[in-house]
């Protein structure tokens, strides 16, 4: 192709301090096909895309390449550029030669060298490029969010009460999520369940809201706009028209020994059951692995007395087919298994407790109607030791690198919250550091050690014993001190970090959507597109993309909701055009291709094919342009290479190879 | 043998079969060729004996565009072979009348050759009917007595079973002749040095001369259109440039069939240079084996493989070693 302009970005400093930008220029000029060539200062400002547009309009260019950042930063910057001029976006290359080139390399003789071969790269594969026209397809004018908890929650209602349609699916028998096991919240102090349940009954009662509760996502297909989502509503054994919430139910069923989700494991509930007392939708369900009549046939009871004549243990699953516009993932967290640590003693003693546990054991409606005991044996606990960071910053593979964020907090507020109630019990805390980056934190951790005067010791613990007496001793160090400290303790109370749900990455399989090496979900773009997954049409609220409080959950969760929003109020989407294209001429029909594609976009047809004169009927690849994204798996499965990804066909990548190698 | 030629005739007297893929008697007595035999008259020239290692299954390809039913003889592991074309949508099952006929172990004239013996003019005992104990080689310089086992092909060593993965009925009993460890040959490699085993594959595949025989007799290379043929790539000049090249040429091979290959080991078989080709299926075998379970290609016509499948509990590629 004759006609090819060239623009070397200076980015500043950015790529010009380890780059020779006049050289690239000038190395651009002897390829074949460059006619024009120039550098500036930034090429994104108005100034630069005048430049641009200026050239493709004097030199009447057919194809530019642009040397500047990655083209996930401006490549759409460019080809609208590229477009307003008069020639088709699709002809526009970006060399990248500032993230993986200016910026790693500090010699300026090595940064250039790689900056002209990447530049060349580009001008070999634009020299290859076609023009390309996107498609159109419809928005369906609803929204998913997968996780009923405070994020979901929030952002189910921010996207009701702009207009839209939302469904929640929630796999526990009630919305709520880990929020509603708090006891009181930071640093405010006022009770969870207070400001969460009014946000639960608006979710139930907003018309534009359906909840699946006791649900989840079977299957996603689809593309940005119009998902179609299979979800599985498990079978609740209870008819939830008929159900009036009474809860005689659950008095009268005789299998009580399942272990509480709610209370943490620590007490029991019925085989039929609501999770707890505000329980939304307030209506049970029977859990199969426990309960006598769905195991042996026997029983029954709940069934006698059940006045409403709900129950019904012949339900089974049922799928239901619903098509999204937009997709939000709100799956939160869990507690880690602590099955690392057992130098805490946490296996071994009763009295070695989680703070999610302690939540459960301050609360009114705990397994100790909030008084403050020891699982062991009862009594009033004399000294509690907090150790923090269980599980959190860790550099070995044990536990999680990240910090949990939420932990140096909670501990604050339960030591103040004992010491408050229980001036008689001495609280220890043993901390790496205590960290209250928030509006009002360090206040309020100040206020624990300076008014209620919690024992903080800045330093880790080796180990807990638990001794003979009943006691707990905490081998730990005193950092400051620079000693070891030998504490005797009634109760030990573990800040355990936090993980992703392990459901997510079932679901982020499902959607596509990328998670990072903890089990994150990665975001579009870790500080301009934070609510965004990189995959079009999926968005992410709460701790699913990373540790946070409540009050940054739930602004999170207002932040998805208008990408939701502004996404759902277009009628149409522009598709993208680099989609799959194979060459029947060529094609064997041997499903290859058909059996990698995640997106169902590939199927066969007999086809009538001239091949060279000779005519016959031959299996071949057709592609639902509709439903490819671009994702370019069919094009290295096809082993004779008649898959092509247009605007990447492998020419155009063999071309790269070539130039690069040169 | 006789009976599988009055089977046939007798099948051609049905009306079943239109004819039938086989092999016919070569110009050398160790060289039998695959071959059609449109009618039971030209059955006259076939031959099924030890030097009958060819699978057919990929002339298949051609027997599907054929009028009616072929019938196609199949050793138990070129039914692997013939299921994963049926897979693949490359032959038609409904055309094939599959005969699977038994194995001894098939013969390897350059193994004979290699034990220094020269000028021969004929070999005795690599009849099917018989013991396949002792082969009686006779040379222009007199008889020599080789094993039979020794003079096997590698793959024979190795061999998948007795039984077919397909067919339609079955003639004549096979022999066991399992005695080598089929990844002993890919963990010598793996245990060697990367500077050895470049050298390795570097003095192994400098003998190749590009004759693409390997590629043609592949059931695996079943492309319409090679890539190294093709214009679309720019790639088919390039494997002939250099030495380089041309090494490259059997290392993308490997990738284009892995999953697929079924480990027929007819790529070694027929290399003239002796290239021990089937090495490198087996190290992309053996690797699949490790990450995703036993896998053999061709066990069925169903199951998807598992380099073109998709489960939740695959491992993911960072969490691999």
């Amino acid at each position: 192709m004759h006609g090819i302009g060239v623009f070397v970005c200076h980015c500043g400093s950015n790529i010009a301090a380890t780059v020779d930008v006049k050289k690239v220029v000038e190395m651009a000029r002897l390829e074949p096909g460059v006619v024009h060539a120039e550098d500036y200062q930034y090429m994104c400002s108005e100034a630069g895309q005048e430049k641009i547009a200026a050239a493709i309009r004097e030199k009447n260019l057919k194809g530019i390449v642009v040397c500047s950042c990655s083209p996930r930063m401006h490549e759409a910057t460019f080809r609208k550029c590229a477009e307003k001029a008069g020639i088709n976006p699709y002809m526009v290359e970006i060399a990248n030669i500032r993230e993986q080139c200016s910026w790693i390399h500090k010699d300026i003789a090595e940064g250039t060298e790689k900056a002209v071969i990447l530049t060349r790269a580009a001008i070999a594969k634009v020299n290859l490029n076609t023009s390309l026209v996107p498609g159109e397809s419809l928005v369906t004018k609803r929204a998913l969010v997968i996780g009923g908890g405070i994020a979901g929650i929030q952002t189910a209602l921010d996207i009701a009460d702009a207009g839209y349609e939302v469904d929640i699916v929630e796999k526990t028998p009630s919305i709520g999520g880990k929020m509603a096991q708090l006891d009181k919240t930071f640093p405010t102090l006022d009770c969870s369940a207070c400001i969460l349940t009014p946000k639960m009954v608006d979710a139930a009662a907003h018309e534009k809201i359906t909840l699946y509760t006791y649900s989840e996502i079977e299957k996603v297909s689809g593309f940005v706009g119009d998902f179609t989502v299979e979800i599985r509503k498990k079978a609740r054994y209870v008819n939830m028209d008929k159900c009036t919430g009474c809860g005689v139910c659950m008095e009268k069923c005789p299998s009580k020994k399942a272990l509480s989700e709610f209370n943490a494991g620590l007490n029991t509930r019925p085989a039929i059951y609501t999770p707890f007392a505000q329980a939304i939708p307030n209506v049970p369900v029977i859990d199969p692995t426990q309960c006598t009549k769905l195991k042996t046939g026997k029983c029954g009871l709940c069934e006698r007395f059940c006045q409403a004549g709900a129950i019904d243990y012949t339900q089974q699953d049922e799928i239901v087919t619903q098509k999204y516009g937009a997709i939000v993932v709100a799956t939160g967290f869990d507690v880690i298994k602590l099955d690392n640590y057992d130098e805490y003693a946490y296996s071994q003693s009763k009295d070695v407790i989680t703070s999610l546990e302690l939540e459960r054991i301050m609360n009114a409606a705990g397994p100790t109607k909030g008084h403050l005991e020891r699982m062991s044996d009862g009594k009033h606990p004399k000294n509690i030791v907090f150790i923090q960071c269980v599980g959190s910053r860790c550099n070995d593979s044990k536990g999680k690198p990240y910090c949990s964020k939420i932990c140096c907090m909670y501990t604050a507020k339960h030591a103040m919250l004992i010491r408050d109630k229980y001036p008689d019990v001495n609280v220890t805390v043993f901390y790496i550091d205590v960290r209250t980056p928030g509006k009002n934190f360090d206040e309020f951790y100040r206020r624990a050690v300076e008014e209620y005067g919690v024992n903080y010791v800045k330093g880790q613990v080796g180990k807990v014993t638990p001794e003979p007496d009943g006691s707990l001793t905490v081998h730990g160090v005193d950092l400051l001190e620079n000693k070891q400290l030998k504490v005797s303790a009634d109760m030990v109370v573990l800040a355990a970090a936090i993980e992703p749900n392990p459901a997510v990455r079932k679901i982020a399989t499902m959607l596509t959507a990328s998670i990072d090496t903890n089990n994150f979900l990665t975001e579009a773009h870790p500080k301009l597109r934070p609510v965004e997954s990189p995959t079009a049409g999926v968005f992410l609220s709460g701790v699913c993309q990373g540790p946070k409080d409540i009050p940054e959950t739930v602004s999170q969760a207002g932040a998805a909701a208008i990408k939701v929003v502004g996404l759902l109020a277009k009628d149409k989407l522009l598709t993208n055009p680099c989609t799959a294209k194979p060459d029947e001429l060529r094609c064997n029909g041997c499903s290859v291709c058909a059996n990698v594609c995640p997106y169902g976009a590939i199927s066969y047809e007999d086809k009538l094919v001239n091949d060279h004169g000779v005519r016959e009927t031959r299996r071949v690849a057709v592609v639902n342009s509709a439903l490819c994204q671009g994702c370019g798996a069919c094009t290295v499965a096809c082993p004779s290479g008649v898959m092509d990804l247009q605007g990447f066909s492998n020419r155009q990548i063999i071309a790269e190879v070539d130039a690069i190698c040169r | 043998m006789q009976e599988i030629i009055s089977r046939l005739e007798e099948l051609f007297a049905e009306g079943k079969i239109n004819r039938v893929l086989g092999w016919k008697k070569g110009d050398l007595p160790y060289n039998p060729e695959p071959a059609y035999f449109e009618s039971a008259e030209a059955l006259k020239d076939f031959v099924y004996d030890g030097f009958c290692g060819a699978n057919l299954s990929k002339y298949f390809i051609q027997g599907s565009a054929f009028e009616g039913v072929t019938a196609i003889l199949l050793k138990p592991c070129d039914t692997y072979s013939f299921n994963q074309l049926i897979k693949e949508h490359r032959v038609d099952r409904e055309k094939a009348y599959i005969i699977g006929v038994g194995c001894k172990g098939k013969l390897n004239v350059e193994a004979i050759k290699a034990m220094g013996i020269k000028g021969i003019t004929d070999i005795k005992g690599a009849e099917i009917d018989g013991d396949c104990k002792e082969l009686t080689v006779e040379t222009l310089y007199g008889d020599k007595i080789v094993a039979y086992k020794d003079a096997m092909l590698e793959r024979c060593h190795v061999c998948k079973g007795k039984e077919h993965m397909v067919y339609d009925e079955l003639l004549l009993e096979s022999a066991d002749t399992l005695d080598g460890d089929r990844f002993a040959g890919v963990e010598a490699i793996e245990a060697m040095s990367p500077e050895e085993k470049f050298e390795f594959f570097r003095k192994e595949l400098s003998k190749c001369i590009r004759c693409n025989a390997c590629r043609n007799v592949c059931p695996a290379c079943s492309c319409r259109k090679c890539v190294f043929d093709s214009n679309k790539f720019d790639s088919e000049q390039k494997a002939n440039v250099d030495p380089f090249n041309e090494s490259m040429f059997h290392i993308i091979r490997a990738f284009h069939v892995a999953g697929r290959c079924t480990d027929c080991g007819e790529c070694s078989r027929v290399c003239p240079q002796g290239i021990p080709l089937h090495l490198f299926n087996r190290k992309f075998i053996k690797d699949i084996n490790e990450y995703y379970g036993d896998f053999i290609a061709g066990e069925n016509a169903e199951e998807k493989g598992p380099l073109t499948n998709f489960t939740l509990d695959d491992m993911e590629a960072s969490e691999r070693r």
